[in-house]
């Protein structure tokens, strides 16, 4: 799982490639899955998203997914789930201070953006974590976001 | 009401315009002076006599006490509860307030409890995790981190509202700090990581120590060319130093103390010299001149953890502040001395 997630990381830039593909893809398809019903589709999108973004980046399925501004690197694996950029206890050989075995998620980061065409997205300033929204699909909310019908929760950071 | 036998209560300064705290330290910084700030070492005891002790060390040489927040995720008595104490005799504090312990609704309420008491400097931080301290047993929180935290702080004084959006009738007058630790990797991703603090609302920042003025330097160029050194919305810049009492207490920190980077030189340099303690003092205050030489530093923050005694020495004998005494209570009315304070006259 580690090797995969870094592995992918180091590929940044294709999987933003493919990101950029699958956005649409899903949004478009927003009155299928609004014919039936989001509430209906939301535990087996559920399914395939953790399946698929586990798989490949350690997802946490925290539900607000921010992977194409941190890099690839999911920042939800930091033990201290920092959305915003690196702690100031990195090793001096770029690990993490909690785990002194895994390479921080923000060192990873921050190589991942630099590969990645929309590289400054890592710059902006992340919302705090909305816990309501934990292991719901954020494909879902990304398509009811982008389809302007949204349920109050989805909403919310848009709103702001 | 008042008792006769209350000590002297701290008071706020008049607001002044472009200023958004009532507080010294905002004053002494955006007057372009050079500003020392120190951090105390709170007591593992609920005696408020031991935080008044420790604050009297640094009368007339700091700016501001920092109030340290479980450092290390070590247990020792609140900041709050050190700050409360500090400002009741007119002490400039900064209050810490680490995500690690608190979530968002045990924060805010913290923010406007300390701006309350006159705590108007609140410094943001992660915080450390709890594998590092003596509670590693301990759930850690982590709700927010530090960016959100400042933003959310930022909210409340500017928007008079929580995180929520529910309205605050009065909002805390804070002057918002953040830490940074320009000396470990992602190394160029730092300056663009205090942009990012910046941008969510952090004025001033203090550093984890720095041994490493070279890198001090390239980093606070790289700042410089971001544009934050700059403007009304410029941020001040205080590095971390502290004095080393051995080289064998150099490698332990080094080893043990997360983030701290210290170069191969300073430890031999310690080695080789024949009071050790006093070489870290010399160290200490070399860094200070040096740290001063370097365009767009604002002041330095002393982290002198058990030698805060040395604190007076190292500015003494640098003489950073040009003659300038900070204000303490007592200074302009001894009446009003803080009555743990040696020069405290005895209450009759």
């Amino acid at each position: 799982m580690y090797r995969m997630r870094r592995w992918v990381v180091r590929h940044s830039r294709a999987f933003e490639m493919i990101y950029r593909r699958f956005e649409p893809v899903l949004v478009k398809l927003a009155p299928v899955w609004r014919r039936l019903g989001h509430d209906r589709v939301e535990a087996p999108m559920r399914i395939v998203e953790k399946a698929a973004k586990g798989a490949l980046f350690d997802c946490q399925m925290c539900g607000q997914c921010i992977l194409s501004a941190t890099g690839m690197s999911c920042p939800m694996n930091c033990p201290k789930t920092l959305r915003n950029g690196p702690c100031g206890g990195v090793r001096a050989n770029g690990h993490c201070e909690v785990k002194p075995d895994m390479m921080c998620v923000w060192v990873d980061a921050w190589e991942g953006s630099r590969r990645m065409k929309q590289d400054d997205h890592i710059h902006a300033v992340q919302l705090p974590v909305d816990h309501r929204l934990k292991g719901s699909s954020s494909w879902l909310r990304v398509v009811r976001q982008q389809d302007g019908t949204s349920s109050s929760t989805a909403n919310r950071e848009t709103t702001r | 009401m008042k008792f006769d036998d209350e000590p002297v209560p701290g008071y706020s300064l008049p607001i002044l315009p472009g200023h958004v705290s009532p507080g010294r330290l905002e004053r002494v910084l955006r007057a372009g002076k050079f500003a020392i700030t120190s951090e105390i070492d709170p007591p593992d005891s609920a005696d408020p006599a031991e935080v008044l002790k420790r604050a009297a060390i640094f009368d007339g040489y700091v700016d501001a006490i920092n109030a340290t927040d479980g450092s290390g995720a070590n247990c020792h008595m609140s900041s709050a509860g050190v700050c409360s104490l500090l400002t009741r005799v007119g002490y400039a504090t900064i209050m810490q307030i680490s995500c690690r312990d608190r979530n968002r609704i045990a924060i805010q309420g913290e923010i406007l409890g300390g701006a309350a008491m006159g705590a108007c400097n609140l410094l943001c931080l992660t915080g450390d995790g709890v594998q590092a301290g003596d509670h590693p047993q301990a759930k850690p929180v982590f709700d927010l981190d530090s960016m959100s935290l400042l933003q959310i702080a930022r909210n409340m004084r500017d928007a008079h509202r929580f995180e929520s959006g529910r309205r605050i009738e009065t909002p805390p007058r804070i002057f918002l700090g953040a830490a940074e630790n320009p000396f470990v990797p992602p190394l160029d991703w730092r300056p663009h990581r205090l942009a990012k603090k910046v941008a969510a609302g952090a004025q001033f920042i203090q550093t984890q120590y720095c041994f490493d003025i070279e890198r001090l330097r390239d980093f606070m160029l790289k700042v410089n060319d971001l544009g934050l050194l700059e403007g009304p919305d410029r941020v001040f810049i205080l590095p971390g130093i502290g004095p080393l009492a051995s080289a064998r207490s150099a490698r332990w920190i080094r080893e043990n103390v997360p983030g701290v980077h210290i170069p191969d030189a300073v430890i031999n340099r310690l080695e080789g010299a024949e009071n050790q303690k006093e070489e870290g003092k010399r160290l200490c205050m070399d860094l200070l001149h040096a740290i001063r030489e370097i365009p767009g530093v604002s002041g330095a923050h002393i982290m002198a953890y058990r030698q805060e005694h040395s604190v007076a020495e190292i500015i003494e004998t640098t003489g950073v502040l040009e003659g300038r005494v900070p204000w303490y209570p007592g200074r302009d009315d001894p009446k009003a001395l803080n009555p743990e304070s040696p020069g405290a006259l005895p209450l009759t």
